[in-house]
Parts: structure tokens; sequence; C-alpha cells
């Protein structure tokens, strides 16, 4: 049957709920949505945004890794992207990037991008090797909400429930480092430490996520609502609820016009996204004028 | 090997977009934009994409797409520098545009597009042609001498702005004008090692180079001649190991000089000082 789009909000919410694959995805929407929100309102405090894509496009390697050696995909997601964090990972330094608008230090910019195209060059490998064509390339890129199992949101609610409870465990104190490094390490807090426990906790969130934006759009839902809130407000606290609610508006809003058209659900996402930033950094601007 | 002529075309147009991956690289890395670099590469793929559902050549949709991001993020930012967030969530959404096109292509035309994607994503560079080689060295060689007869105001514009816009220097302009040579540099590289490989190349030689010296002319030919070695180096052994993709084998050869580098630049630190300064 067609969907079509009915007067009343109701009805359609009704229709959106009929399908067992749409409940699926909107339920791992709503896991990947949260848990997003919440790492990344750390990534961008950070600045780490290029780290986060980083680690992103890492489930391309993992995806093709997988289908070489006949594991799950999902699986593949995971593990490449926890290679890529632990190589990103320096003992004693500053991890991954971290306050990457500092001037001068430019050779933490270049490991990473090395990281990421090497991750590229290993899945182009494995793919080749493979001599099969990835079932569905652009779904690993772009995303799909399509063919969701129960046991996906199984394991997306796991892992989002442990990088959760590990976000609330160091929650404080990675503040801390983050906004005031060198009086947190003179407070006694192991600065480098976190840097290392956020990048691991980090990779897995992108693990999760990018299995339903795609490898290339989980911008949409890590960075955009975080990027938003920041804007918004400065306290902690308001600051990470309004971007679990702009990435859950974002996510159930991309789905519902995702089932209601034939467009892809990236598109729309990104194209919410990038308008709510776009929109409050006008108003910001004229605020500040 | 060279009685090919396929292989003889990837050479010509393989060392000089190595030779401006590596030498705007280097200025990349400076300037801490590494990112920007990788945006404007997978924006590059949108704009293939978008060529090909216009139906125009694939080169106008990369070159256009590129350049006006460029333009944009020299727009947004200060001083032709622009934040990482900024970039991150710009980026991702002319990428969403790219899947919306895929899926017009897909939907009208029918397949086809995936070889397309395959190619722009990952580079074809033992299919260019004889006069698509051509023409690659020619802009690659261009931007090159473009930054070499600028290199002196760029530098001090990076190191300091300040002094730099004492002393009269456009500042701004000057770091829009990178952003456009860099632009110009991915939509040319795009076609030969591929949109998602392309950063290999521009910042793996130019880390190693930083790692090895940081005198500005002597960082800079490093950085070219680790660039244009991986170049040569990658092609030599896919050309020998027909599994192996070029792309693959030439970011492998980089990324090894890197990883190399930064060894033996901890190795002296260490033997010098002892201390590892943040």
């Amino acid at each position: 049957m067609n969907p079509s789009l009915a007067p009343d909000l109701i009805t359609d919410v009704r229709e959106l709920l009929q399908f067992p694959f749409m409940v699926s995805a909107l339920e791992a929407g709503t896991i990947v949505a949260v848990l997003a929100a919440v790492a990344g309102w750390y990534v961008v405090l950070r600045s780490q945004a290029f780290t986060s894509h980083t680690l992103s496009v890492m489930a391309f390697p993992g995806a093709a890794g997988a289908s070489l050696l006949g594991l799950p995909v999902s699986l593949g997601y995971y593990a490449a992207c926890t290679a890529a964090a632990l190589a990103l990972v320096r003992p004693g330094g500053r991890s991954g990037g971290a306050g990457g608008r500092s001037r001068g230090l430019g050779g933490e910019t270049a490991v990473v991008g090395t990281v990421q195209t090497v991750g590229l060059a290993a899945g182009f490998l494995f793919l080749s090797l493979n001599r099969a064509v990835l079932s569905s390339p652009d779904s690993l890129l772009f995303g799909t909400f399509l063919g969701i199992t129960q046991g996906q949101v199984l394991a997306l609610a796991l892992v989002a429930t442990g990088v959760l409870a590990v976000l609330a465990v160091i929650g404080r104190p990675l503040l801390f480092a983050t906004v005031d490094r060198e009086a947190a390490r003179a407070g006694g807090v192991p600065v480098a430490a976190l840097d290392a426990v956020f990048l691991i906790v980090l990779a897995l969130a992108i693990a999760a996520t990018s299995q339903l934006t795609g490898a290339l759009l989980v911008f949409a839902l890590l960075v955009a609502p975080a990027a938003c809130a920041q804007l918004v407000t400065a306290k902690p606290l308001a600051g990470l609820a309004l971007s679990i609610v702009l990435a859950l508006l974002i996510v159930w809003l991309a789905l519902a016009l995702a089932y209601f058209t034939v467009y892809p659900v990236g598109f729309y996402a990104t194209t919410l996204a990038f308008g709510l930033y776009v929109g409050l950094r006008l108003r910001a601007r004229r605020r500040r004028a | 090997m060279f009685a090919h002529e396929f292989v003889r075309n990837a050479y010509l147009a393989g060392t000089f977009i190595a030779l401006a991956c590596g030498t705007i690289g280097w200025f990349v890395v400076l300037r801490n934009q590494v990112f920007a670099g990788d945006a404007l590469s997978h924006v590059a793929f949108v704009g293939a994409i978008g060529a090909a559902a216009l139906g125009i050549d694939e080169r106008i949709g990369l070159f256009v797409l590129t350049i006006a991001l460029a333009a944009a993020l020299g727009l947004a930012g200060d001083r032709g520098r622009s934040d990482d967030t900024a970039i991150g969530i710009g980026f991702a959404w002319v990428l969403g545009l790219g899947v919306l096109l895929l899926a017009v292509l897909a939907n009208s035309a029918g397949g086809g597009s995936g070889i397309t994607t395959a190619n722009t994503l990952f580079g074809s560079i033992y299919s260019l042609g004889a006069g698509g080689a051509w023409l690659a060295a020619g802009i690659a060689a261009a931007v090159t001498g473009v930054l070499l007869a600028g290199a002196r105001p760029l530098l001090l514009s990076t190191l300091e702005p300040e002094l730099a816009a004492l002393r009269g220097l456009p500042v701004g302009l000057i770091g829009a004008g990178f952003l456009g040579a860099l632009a110009v540099v991915t939509a040319e590289s795009t076609e030969a090692v591929g949109a998602l490989l392309l950063l290999g190349l521009i910042a793996a030689p130019a880390g190693a180079s930083r790692a090895l010296t940081a005198r500005p002319w002597a960082g800079l030919l490093l950085s070219g001649a680790i660039a244009v070695a991986a170049m040569w180096g990658g092609l030599a052994l896919s050309y020998v190991v027909p599994a192996l993709p070029p792309s693959s084998a030439i970011i492998g050869l980089a990324a090894a000089a890197y990883a190399g580098a930064a060894l033996l630049a901890t190795r002296r630190r260490s033997g010098v000082s002892g201390a590892d300064p943040e």
C-alpha cells in the first residue's frame, strides 16, 4: 500500500506505527538520538568534530572486513571504530585532536587524517580481496532505516546503556578536564586517561549511530543537536537536555518524512539539522550585534 | 611496465597530483585545516553525482561544488578559517543532498550510479585516458606553481596573522584564496585517487615532513617528495600485485612514511631532552 498523509496528526502517527519495521526504526532512532546527543555534546565542547568524523567512516572498513571474514556487519562496525580510537590514543599527550582550535601544533590533525585514510584504504583492500560487491554501499554510507531487527534494537540499547553509564561516571571530571585542562591536572584529575576513555566510548557511540544514519551522516545526530544546544545555553545540564530533545525531534521527523515520501532518511535528517543550526547561528549573531 | 599506455598516463597524472597534494598539504597541516580538506573531498563526490544527475561532465560538477564550498567556508570563518563544528554540519548537509540525488537517479535512470559511486569514492587512476592525464597534470602543476609563488605571504599570514595584517597583507583574502586552491586540488585529485583517499595524500606526507623538519622550504620540498614517492611506489606495487587497489597501495605507503617519521622524531627527541612537551 502507498503511504499517504492524512489531514490529522493522530491518523498519521497511527499509520506510522502500524508496521513492525517502522516501530523498530523508531525505537532504534530514539536510542541512537539520545546516545549521540549526549556524546556529541562533549564532542562539540572538546572540538573533536574531525575525530568523530574519522571514527564514523571506520564503518566502511568495519563492514568490508566483517563481510570478508563472514562476521556480522555490526560487529565489524564496533571493532573498527574501537581500533581507530585506540590508534588515536596517545599516552601522556592529548588524545584524538582534543582542542583542535589551538594553533601551532598542526601535527595532531595530520594524525587523525592519516588514521582515517588508512582505515578507508584498508576497507577498499578488503573489498577487492573479497571480490564481492558490498551488499549495499549506499546504505552503508548514507544509512537506511529499513530492515532493522529487534535483535539490532536490543544490541543498540545495550551499547547505549553502557556508554551512557560510563559517561555518567566520568561526566563531571571530563567536563572539568575539557574546560580547564591545566587546573584539572593540578587538581589531580587523570586528564590523559579521561581523554582515552572518552575516545573509546565515543567510538562505540558512533558505531551505534552510524548503523542508522550511515557513516557519512552521523553528524546530523552527533554534532548538530549539540552545537545548536551550545548556541542556546552554556549551562551543562540544560545544554545536554536540549541536545537530546533536538536530536529526538530530528530523528522522529526525518523518519516520518522518509516514510511518507520516497526520499532517503539521511537527506531529511541532515537537512533538518543544518537548517536548525543555521537558524540558531543567525539568531545568535543578531543578538550579539 | 611502462610499455602500457595506461601505466604511463597514470604516472604522468599521478606525479603532478601527488606533488600538488604534498605541497598544499604542508600548508593545510600547518593551518590546521585538514578537516576542511576532508570536507571538500567528500563534497567533491556529491558534485560528481550531481553532474551525473544533470547529465553534464563529471569534472564540472566536481569543480563547481568544491569551489562553492571553499567560498562558503571562507565566508563563514574568521579570516578564511572556520571552526570544525560548522564544517561538519555543513558538509553533512551537502552529503545529505548527495543522497537525495542518488535516490533521484536510482528512481529515474535505474542502475549505473553504483559504478560512478565506487569510482568517485576510490578513484580509478589506471583508467585515465591520455587527454585526461595531461589535463590533470597541467592543473596540478599550475596550482603547485601558484602556491610556491605565494608561499611567503601565505606562510606569514598563517604563522603571524596580526603581523601580516599590520604589514598590509590581506589575510582574509589569502585564506580564502588558499581554500580555493585546496578546492581545485581536491576536485582534481578526486579523479585520480578518489574522494575518500585523497586526504591521505594531503595529510600523511605533510605530517611526516613536519615530524622531520621545522624549516619551511625544506619541509615543503620534503612533503612534496614523500607524496610523489608514495604515488610512484603505490602505482608500481599495485601493478605487480593486481589484487591490491592502487589507491590503497598509495595511501599505505604514505601512512608508513608518516609512521616512520614520527618514530624517528620521537627517538630523536627523547635522545635530546627526554621530556615530551605536550
